[in-house]
């Protein structure tokens, strides 16, 4: 294998599974820390100058950090990473003056961004510093977007939605209008915007095709409309029995909504498995603490009515079956129909883009699937002045990937804006720094937790049920999250090796803890990964190869399951180990000297 | 050294041995030897071979005299019995506790100050008893501890750290332990534990004194250009006889060699010891070759490691005392003092 080279930082970035599993790669380990030392006020900046909204994502999150997390692979499960950055939100106080100036002086540049939600807020966090104008139009009342129309206030109160948009509207630089549907994107680019952004989500529920659908349609809703409408108090109650169809996060949020508007048999039917469902585990555990029973392998086939009112369901029983070529069946079993009796049915099977406004001779091409043809890297369309993220971009996925896309399109505004190519993609910032502080005795907190994950308390059901605004989760208290922030393995925290120090003692292999350790002959990847001190047969992992050594031999690092608890460099005689911090922060648009036009 | 422990967090796919345990539970406490030293890399290699084996940590006996060495028993088989004996006379404490209990397997750990310098005697008598015991010399020819004197083992023009020439011959231990009657001798060198682990398996399966000589640099004291003990001079200087394999009686042999090539030793408890022959004419049953091959290769300049010398059918103190196979600490008072008339009876058969 070749040496590898860690002057470029996807090795190490790579280490750091959960920054890099974070759609906006958000620093992990260095908040941790800072939430450990009591730092809120700083945790919460790290945090906010990356995702933007960690109060709300400290609730909401979809967390594909934690399934990446080193923890879960040396222990039973990962650190509490996403309650921890509420953690921060939570007790940072006052951070108003920690927050980037908004100069008085504006650059001219005017860009739109199309709906309100978390992306186009993130363009307009990134570029209001820097002097642009920006314009933010939503349909509503309130900006937010989906966080603030679809999730339900007992899983993120409104005051964390004000607060959080508020430090991006309410600043400066920021010009609003709400409660202005766009209808023409011609007429937009007409106005002269120096660069459009598309933010305007996947707003339309999919439909239920089965018979009886029209005839009962006072009782069936589409599932993020009645949470819009749950949200706006515009409904503020539900039938005695509601069937939710759909396996997906929306369809958590409205089974346990209706349970707290009179919902007392509330179902989730879905046509999967429920392995297979697309909601997290811990949504799907919070319903069924609520007494919300899942029922899978069900396909919807008729509603049934009696007078133009909603009287039940059909359901067809159905069983998985992989063909050759591993695709998943959904094939009838023959088993007797299902009949569920309910009084409401809430769709939440899915949702789609709509771009009626977007005029098909504006310059924006649509693939068949509907979506726009986009730069995966830079988000412009095919018209170079609009740019899409979000919901908007590639269909339905989260808030984290909406913040991502956020960063990335206002870094391609930027670009556009100063006459630069924007694929010209500027390189992340990345320091690596020595945390040695004597001769065992590091910067970082190198002991290694042995705490089994924390649960975040929750108020009583029979509370929690009774009031659809008062949040279910209280959240970690300081000492709780004090020892859950401290089972964080600091895997930013790298070990950097120099062979040219190496005496080929083989101290470090003594002592590591994990086996991670080898001094062998070169080889190919795939046959050196077997002869390792523990083979290596995790393959996303990579492999830290050094040459160089006196005897000719490498050194092979096998980053899996490496707790960086620094042994290997406290062990070794010369220093030839270190460990190092690898802090990266994602390019952002940055002020530049010459702005004007 | 480190103030923290190791942490108890392993890999997740960390084997089993055929008795349940895990390499790590063969560990001991954290060193508190210097970063580097050789004697951790012999600690690691004795807990690998005790995982490999599968023994019951709690059926040895671990000794050790004073020293860095004889430190290094805090470090593996926390599980284990020990004892931490005056300087120099382990030998003597290790075949007090195997007259009283046979059945324990003794691990003796010392260094060449303790056996060489101070505990000379005591070594040589050990051996040529034939206490069954595993007696490992951590070597690194300089007093550590006192901050880099000369040892009795340290190399005639070896330098010291400060620039001292050494003008003593040195005491090579395991020519005497040939000399002595050992019926295992082996060297090696911390640095290398495809070498180091078999030799220790070995060792621990031969019923009778096996003696291993096994070289560990000083990082602090004698790890510098001059050395004869540092990791690069002993680097260049290793010449290996044979490469040994362990095969204890229930593994399955699939390997098989061209005659000539390998030296194959059943030991007494059915184990299997396979040596790929480096050397020609070396032949690791024979004892004057065993001789023959330490002078010779010493006289080049080379520092011979591997399967010395190996008597396939030893015998060890017990069975020279015709004692009983029960240990005698598990007899009873009424046998082991059988009373007067008992004694009157062997005084009178010597009359």
């Amino acid at each position: 294998m070749k040496p590898t080279d860690i002057s470029s930082p996807d090795h190490f970035h790579k280490v750091v599974d959960c920054q890099w599993a974070c759609p906006a790669h958000t620093p992990v380990p260095e908040y941790i820390r800072m939430i450990a030392a009591g730092r809120y006020a700083d945790a919460y900046m790290v945090n906010w100058h990356s995702n933007v909204f960690p109060g709300i994502l400290g609730r909401t999150c979809d967390r594909p950090c934690e399934p990446a997390c080193r923890r879960g692979r040396v222990e039973e499960e990962p650190v509490a990473i996403c309650r921890l950055k509420r953690v921060a939100a939570d007790n940072k106080g006052d951070v108003s003056g920690r927050m980037p100036e908004i100069p008085s002086e504006r650059n001219g540049r005017r860009i739109a961004c199309i709906g309100a939600g978390p992306s186009s807020l993130t363009v307009a966090r990134d570029l209001a510093p820097l002097g642009y104008e920006v314009h933010v139009y939503d349909a509503h009342a309130k900006a937010g977007g989906f966080i603030r129309q679809q999730i339900p206030r007992f899983r993120l109160p409104e005051e964390v939605i004000d607060e959080e948009c508020g430090y991006i509207l309410d600043r400066g630089g920021v010009v609003t209008h709400l409660n202005s549907r766009v209808d023409s994107l011609k007429a937009l680019l007409d106005e002269g915007y120096d660069a459009v952004f598309v933010g305007s989500g996947a707003p339309r529920g999919r439909e239920l095709d089965v018979p009886g659908r029209q005839e009962a349609a006072a009782n069936i809703h589409l599932g993020i409309d009645w949470l819009a409408s749950v949200s706006f108090g515009h409904v503020k109650s539900v039938g005695r029995r509601v069937i939710v169809l759909g396996g997906g996060n929306t369809a958590m949020d409205c089974c346990r909504s209706a349970r707290r508007l009179g919902g007392e048999d509330v179902k989730v039917v879905v046509r999967s498995g429920f392995e297979e469902m697309k909601a997290s585990p811990w949504e799907k555990e919070d319903a069924m603490q609520e007494g919300i029973p899942i029922l899978n392998f069900l396909v919807p086939k008729r509603v049934l009515h009696e007078d133009g009112r909603l009287t039940g369901m059909v359901f067809e029983k159905v069983a998985a079956q992989y063909d050759e070529k591993g695709r998943r069946n959904l094939l009838p079993t023959g088993e007797p129909d299902v009949i569920l009796e309910c009084d409401d049915v809430l769709v939440a099977i899915g949702q789609e883009n709509a771009f009626p406004w977007i005029e098909p001779d504006a310059g924006v091409e649509f693939d068949r699937w509907g979506l726009p043809k986009l730069d995966p890297k830079t988000l412009q369309s095919t018209h170079p002045k609009v740019f899409f993220g979000g919901d908007a971009a590639f269909g339905p996925k989260n808030i984290i990937w909406a913040v991502a896309h956020g960063h990335e399109a206002a870094v391609s505004i930027d670009l556009l804006c100063r006459g630069v190519d924007v694929a010209d993609r500027p390189p992340p910032d990345t320091r690596l720094a020595s945390q040695k502080m004597g001769i065992h005795e590091w910067a970082y907190d190198n002991a290694v937790s042995p705490d089994l994950r924390y649960k975040v308390p929750h108020i009583p059901p029979e509370k929690a049920l009774r009031d659809i605004t008062v949040e279910v989760e209280l959240g970690f208290d300081r000492e709780m999250a004090y020892l859950e922030a401290e089972r964080c393995l600091n895997c930013d925290v790298q070990t950097v090796f120099s062979a040219k120090l190496c005496i080929e003692c083989d101290a470090c292999v003594d002592i590591c803890p994990t086996d991670c350790i080898t001094f062998t002959d070169n080889g190919e990847e795939d046959e050196l990964r077997t002869r390792l001190k523990a083979p290596a047969v995790n393959l996303y992992q990579d492999l830290y190869v050094q040459d160089g050594l006196k005897t000719g031999r490498v050194m092979v690092k096998d980053e899996d399951v490496c707790l960086h608890c620094g042994m290997c460099a406290e062990r070794c005689p010369t220093g030839a180990w270190d460990m190092q911090k690898f802090l990266l922060e994602t390019a952002k648009p940055k002020a530049h000297a010459c702005h004007s036009r | 050294m480190s103030y923290l422990p190791k942490p108890k967090l392993h890999h997740p796919k960390l084997p089993t041995n055929a008795i349940g345990l895990t390499r790590r539970d063969y560990e001991g406490a954290i060193s508190t030897l210097c970063a580097g030293c050789g004697h951790d890399s012999i600690s690691a290699a004795i807990i690998q071979a005790c995982f490999n084996l599968s023994l019951p940590p709690h059926r040895i006996a671990k000794m050790s005299g004073i020293g860095c060495s004889s430190k290094t028993p805090t470090y593996f088989l926390g599980a284990a019995h020990g004892f931490n004996s005056v300087h120099g006379r382990m030998p003597s404490v290790l075949t007090g506790a195997y007259l009283a209990n046979r059945d324990l397997i003794y691990l003796g750990v010392s260094g060449d100050g303790d056996s060489a310098s101070i505990g000379f005697g005591q070594f040589a008598h050990s051996i040529r008893r034939g206490v069954n015991m595993t007696y490992i010399v951590e070597n690194n020819g300089v007093y550590g501890l006192t901050k880099g004197q000369f040892s009795a083992t340290s190399d005639l023009g070896s330098v010291a750290k400060k620039g001292t020439v050494n003008t003593d011959q040195p005491i090579d231990l395991a020519a005497i332990a040939v000399q002595l009657g050992a019926t295992f001798v082996a060297r090696s060198f911390s640095g290398d534990k495809e070498q180091l682990v078999p030799l220790i398996e070995a060792a621990l399966l031969h019923e009778g004194a096996a003696f291993l000589d096994v070289l560990s640099p000083c990082v602090a004291f004698n790890n510098h250009a001059g050395s004869t003990k540092s990791y690069d001079y002993v680097r260049e200087h290793n010449d290996a006889l044979n490469k040994l394999d362990v095969m204890l009686k229930r593994d399955e042999i699939t390997v098989s060699y061209a005659p000539g090539e390998v030296t194959e030793v059943t030991q007494h408890d059915g184990s299997l010891l396979r040596l790929r022959k480096l050397h020609a004419g070396h032949d690791p049953t024979n004892r004057a070759s065993a001789m023959h091959h330490i002078l010779e290769r010493k006289a080049a300049g080379e520092i011979v490691t591997g399967l010395i010398y190996v008597e396939p059918n030893p015998s060890a103190l017990h069975e020279h005392l015709g004692t009983v196979p029960t240990p005698l600490n598990a007899l009873g008072d009424a046998v082991l003092c059988p009373g007067i008339e008992a004694l009157e009876r062997i005084n009178a058969s010597l009359r």
